[in-house]
């Protein structure tokens, strides 16, 4: 049952994402990676993470596709007609075969080495109490990250108004 | 049955490896950006999957950092187009060689 679930996210998860690069419109890749991004957060749910389930949906489904499409509504994209010459269109094939020959490697890796290393403490009941459990890991162990990741979503907020603000000649 | 941990690494360098043929084939600088997205999401799932299959939340924190540090790398990405695109009225990145004299 468990693994009808998978395959059944697993299959939309790639199938929008592959319809995604292919796609002319950046519109229609836009929502093709949102259906991407909402099969993810049901893989998450599937395994027994629902708070980052939701976060992926709040946070990459939501306020990062929304900026995408916010910008290509800006720049009217979708209408201006991209003919994607491609001065490189040799590079086509060494691009193909580099990435079959990626994947063929991950999935021999995959498929053949167990993963090794020590098993966490995680509790029989984390699923109950994610959120707090995450909650509690992010406020003891991985405060300083948690405090330095704040002052860098602060500069990079800055950093996005100066760059999209000036008008360059 | 339930999927194991070699069904989910599977399907996480299969989601990696269409965002690189992405970044690979594609010469507009918006679709470019959204496989970056894609891989890093990819990579994401790897990370929650071995979290949840050796039982430890350090892959989960992981992933939080990862999609924190991806919203300020969209901010300022895009932020980087629109500012080209202001100057040179394309995304097409193969008009993106105001650097290389």
């Amino acid at each position: 049952m468990e693994l009808a679930f998978f395959l059944g996210f697993a299959v939309v998860a790639v199938v929008s994402a592959a319809l995604m690069i292919t796609r002319p419109n950046p519109v229609h890749s836009a929502v093709l990676l949102v259906v991407t991004f909402g099969a993810l957060a049901a893989l998450y749910i599937l395994l027994r993470a629902p708070l980052l389930a939701v976060l992926q949906v709040a946070v990459y489904a939501g306020a990062i596709m929304v900026l995408f499409l916010f910008v290509i509504m800006l720049l009217a994209a979708e209408r201006r007609e991209l003919t994607e010459r491609d001065p490189l269109r040799g590079m086509r094939w060494p691009a193909y075969l580099f990435s079959a020959a990626f994947l063929a490697v991950m999935c021999y890796v995959a498929w053949t080495s167990p993963a090794r290393g020590t098993h966490g403490d995680m509790p029989a009941d984390a699923v109950a109490r994610h959120a707090q459990l995450i909650g509690q890991e992010l406020f003891t162990t991985y405060l300083l990250p948690f405090e330095v990741v704040s002052v860098m979503l602060l500069a990079a907020m800055v950093g996005a108004v100066v760059i999209a603000k000036r008008r360059f000649e | 049955m339930s999927p194991g941990l070699p069904h989910y690494l599977t399907l996480s360098a299969v989601l990696f490896t269409i965002g690189m043929l992405g970044v690979l084939i594609r010469r507009n600088a918006l679709i470019i950006f959204m496989s970056i997205e894609l891989m890093l999401n990819a990579v994401n799932l790897g990370l929650m999957a071995v979290s949840w299959y050796l039982r430890s939340f350090q892959g989960q924190m992981l992933v939080f950092f990862v999609m924190a540090v991806a919203a300020a790398e969209v901010a300022v990405g895009l932020a980087i187009i629109i500012a080209f695109f202001r100057s040179q009225q394309t995304v097409n990145v193969d008009d993106l060689n105001l650097l290389k004299w």
